[in-house]
């Protein structure tokens, strides 16, 4: 019988359709790994189970027997866990009390007891935590312990592990999936989400592969190989239509070498980085979500101080060399460098939402004048011609940017960042959320920009649209170049192979020949 | 020795409100809301306390001790816990911003304390600016220590008090057990830390936040009454009670959030505020005297920074609206 079952699961949001017609089993004592690229709905498909969203249509069983599940109590009777991607913990509490945080049982309120039994189900499964140790001097992996604990201490049968290894190392992977088939051995059903393709053919016992919400097919894992499940996993390639140009007179414009960062958690976020962005070109960046794109991009943009390595930046006036790291965007805006940054938060770090269209456009230029009153003059007119030129839909130049559609705040943000005449552009996931329409508007912005001579530098998450793009794409996967293929003669599926390599995969290969 | 028992007897008295405010504003802080309504609640708690007792004074024919007690403490709690649901309703309930409100609703308690407060000594067409409840105080202020008297000048100094200055001690301690020992306290703690974790854990973030402002304001307001039936004989006079509110905010800051803690440093506030009754300065100097509790409070305040120890932090969604659906 089934631990669980979904048959014909499907959740949209709006127009948008997060799952179409999902079926899954999964059996007791089982691992079954959910495969898909970002967006394709793994998270949304598991909130359901965990009780976070509610079906729209479609029917859910749980050993069998048909159940509504329409909050993370329901979730908990059922003896369903989930562990979040993103940690659900109290830092100021021990490990215990966030562990016993909202079970209302009949039992009496006792720490001591809770702390018992969870040094007890931490030997029987061999994690290493210590009851009493507060969250916030927990490393990451620690914090992750104290989730699982806390699934399991409710007495989940059927665990769900949203992407658990995206904020590990290696030697921390290799324990939790120790973990994991201790768990299985004692019979529970184990569901992971990971996008990492060693870890799905190492850890899982089938594979589900989602793709754009919609369900391809489960396989078992010791039947298939990466080859396979990388090509159910992206899909044929669709064809675009986007216009692109062949690159006229190229030359080095950015050169950035061995870039290294590594985060407060201790993580390496940008390992041994290096490529060089050419003017008359649009540079694509491919990757998993999280993967080290932004902090590039910030590194690059002064915004956070990588640990090691050279950003060079070339003036094309002179052919002189400047070297942009340790230099704040002031900094590098006054030696000269047009560097532009559309970020990917657009109403967090791009633009301030509150305020209009001509305001924002000041933020790029408040510096400018030294007058004690604002010259409103000369944004006035940018944010005219931005309106007038990209066709902004706005009741005026005076609405808080806030109030325009996604599309159209993308727009007054990269009609601002190619309005400085720029020589580097780069634009941080610029259609993310756009329509069709806006979309091909701002492949159009970009390839005008590579016209003009402008270095582009563009991070995408749409394997179709970098392959239509860009002239070269630099795949990264964990923070590391895994490499830099053609945009013009490059397979999707090579792509998708390159963003799931990772820097263990390789070393188990050779171990294996 | 004299002077100094009697000087720590006027510093227990003059801490008690503070106590009773602190306390309040610590619960209330611990579930997330930053209530800076509290020294509008304590006028609050304070005039409705008054209101209770004039009526009571002026309508029975005898007074009779308990009801003299017993009806301005209903008619406190009844106003300040209004006050406070106000305070919820706005912010829990409509997400507004917690600052804004807390202020609001502080300038409305003072007018409001000061209106009714007017009213009522209209009402008795009296030639002073201020109303006397003097057979309410009366109850108020029996000592519920008979031996108190045997006792000698400490004895008096810390025994013949009203039952309200033990009932203050009495309420920190167990805020401070409850909020450390039950369940009740982790799920409260939960909220204020991390509303989005006690959310997911099944915890009712909305219901913990009125509780605690319902039940930390009518605490606080507790400070407003004993103010006027105890420490000043049951007389009002508008404006009275001063500034004592924000200095209790200040105490919650000075004693790092811990019940336990507010009460020895209410008592201290208590004592620096008065103190330059006791010492020989010069006039013009007495405003730096009476401006020490603040001073403290801000050295506390920079020490805590720098050290930096998370347990010592406000709580960490302190002032800061929830909203389920924003991630």
């Amino acid at each position: 019988m089934n631990a669980l079952e979904l048959k014909n699961v499907t959740k949209r949001f709006g127009e948008v359709v997060a799952n179409k017609n999902i079926n899954l089993t999964v059996q007791s004592g089982e691992i079954l790994a959910i495969l898909g690229e970002n967006g394709s709905g793994k998270t949304t498909l598991m909130n359901m189970i965990a009780g976070i969203y509610y079906p729209d249509e479609g029917e859910i069983f749980v050993n069998g027997k048909p159940v509504t599940i329409s909050s993370p109590k329901d979730a908990f009777n059922l003896r369903i866990g989930m562990i979040h991607q993103h940690f659900k913990l109290v830092d100021l509490f021990t490990a215990t009390e966030n562990i016993v945080l909202g079970i209302n049982d009949k039992h009496k309120f006792n720490l001591k007891d809770a702390a018992k039994r969870v040094a007890e189900i931490s030997a029987k499964y061999g994690f290493d935590i210590d009851p009493k140790k507060k969250i916030y001097e927990m490393s990451v992996s620690e914090k992750q312990t104290v989730e699982i604990v806390k699934v399991l201490y409710r007495g989940a049968d059927i665990l769900i592990l949203d992407e658990p290894t995206a904020v590990l190392t290696p030697q921390e992977t290799e324990k939790l999936f120790k973990v994991i088939k201790k768990m299985k051995e004692d019979g529970k059903s184990i569901i992971i989400i990971t996008h990492k393709m060693h870890e799905v053919l190492s850890v899982s016992d089938r594979v589900a592969i989602l793709r754009r919400g919609e369900y391809i097919d489960t396989v078992v894992t010791a039947e298939t190989n990466e080859a396979e499940l990388t090509e159910m996993m992206v899909g044929k390639k669709i064809s675009l239509n986007i216009n692109r140009t062949e690159p006229k007179d190229s030359t080095d414009r950015l050169i950035v070498e061995n870039l290294n960062l590594t985060n407060a958690d201790g993580v390496k976020v940008l390992d041994d980085i290096s490529f060089t962005a050419k003017s008359g070109e649009i540079l694509g960046i491919a990757g998993i979500a999280g993967s080290g794109q932004k902090e590039l991009l910030e590194s690059i943009a002064g915004l956070i101080n990588s640990s090691k390595g050279n950003v060079t930046y070339i003036d094309p006036s002179n052919n002189k060399n400047i070297d942009l790291r340790k230099k704040t965007p002031v900094q590098i805006r006054e030696l000269g460098v047009r560097l532009s940054f559309v970020p990917e938060d657009r109403l967090g770090m791009g633009l301030v939402g509150n305020m209009d269209i001509i305001d924002n456009m000041m933020l790029r230029s408040y510096k400018n004048g030294h007058s004690l009153f604002l010259d409103k003059k000369p944004p006035k007119k940018l944010a005219n011609k931005i309106i007038e030129d990209l066709e902004v839909v706005t009741p005026s130049a005076t609405t808080p940017v806030r109030r325009l559609s996604g599309g159209n705040v993308q727009k007054v943000l990269v009609g601002r960042e190619i309005s400085s005449a720029p020589t580097v552009l780069m634009a941080a996931y610029p259609v993310r959320g756009l329509d069709i329409n806006s979309s091909y508007t701002i492949y159009n912005l970009l390839n005008k920009q590579k016209e003009n001579g402008v270095a582009v530098i563009f991070v995408g998450e749409d394997l179709d649209v970098l392959l239509e793009l860009c002239d070269r794409i630099l795949v990264i996967s964990s923070g590391a170049v895994s490499g830099i293929v053609d945009g013009r003669t490059a397979k999707k599926e090579e792509i998708g192979l390159l963003m799931t390599k990772a820097k263990g995969a390789k070393e188990n290969e050779e171990q294996k020949n | 020795m004299d002077a100094i028992a009697q000087f720590i007897s006027r510093a227990i008295l003059q801490g008690t409100p503070l106590l009773y405010g602190a306390t309040g504003e610590i619960i209330t802080e611990k579930s997330g809301n930053l209530n800076l309504g509290i020294p509008g609640i304590m006028y609050i708690g304070a005039i409705s306390g008054v209101i209770g007792g004039f009526f009571y004074q002026n309508g029975a024919q005898s007074v009779d001790p308990a009801l003299a007690v017993i009806i301005p403490l209903l008619c406190c709690l009844l106003g300040s816990l209004l006050t406070s649901l106000l305070y919820c309703f706005l912010t829990v309930t409509l997400k507004a911003n917690q600052n804004v409100t807390g202020l609001a609703i502080t300038t409305f308690g003072v007018g409001f304390g000061n209106f009714f407060g007017g009213s009522l000594i209209k009402i008795l067409r009296s030639d002073v600016p201020y109303l006397s409840l003097v057979k309410i105080a009366r109850a108020y202020k029996t000592t519920i220590f008979p031996f108190a008297d045997d006792m000698g000048s400490f004895g008096q100094m810390i025994f013949s008090h009203g039952f309200m200055v033990y009932l203050a001690i009495v309420i920190a301690l167990v805020s401070g057990f409850i909020l450390k020992k039950t369940k009740a306290g982790l799920h409260l703690r939960s909220v204020g830390e991390n509303p989005a974790t006690a959310d997911a854990a099944g915890i009712n973030v909305t219901l913990y936040k009125y509780l605690a402002t319902s039940i930390g304001g009518m605490i606080a307001g507790l400070g407003g009454l004993f103010y006027i039936m105890d420490y000043s004989n049951g007389i009002w006079s508008n404006n009275g009670f001063g500034d004592r509110g924000w200095l209790a905010i200040a105490i919650v800051i000075f004693s790092i959030w811990k019940p336990s803690m507010s009460i020895l440093s209410s008592y201290l506030f208590g004592a620096l505020y008065i103190l330059f009754n006791y010492i020989n300065v010069p006039m013009t100097y007495i405003p730096l005297i009476q401006m020490l509790p603040y001073a403290v409070t801000i050295i506390v305040l920079i020490a805590t920074s720098i050290r930096k120890k998370r347990e010592n932090q406000p709580p960490q969604a302190l002032g800061i609206t929830y909203f389920r659906e924003e991630r």
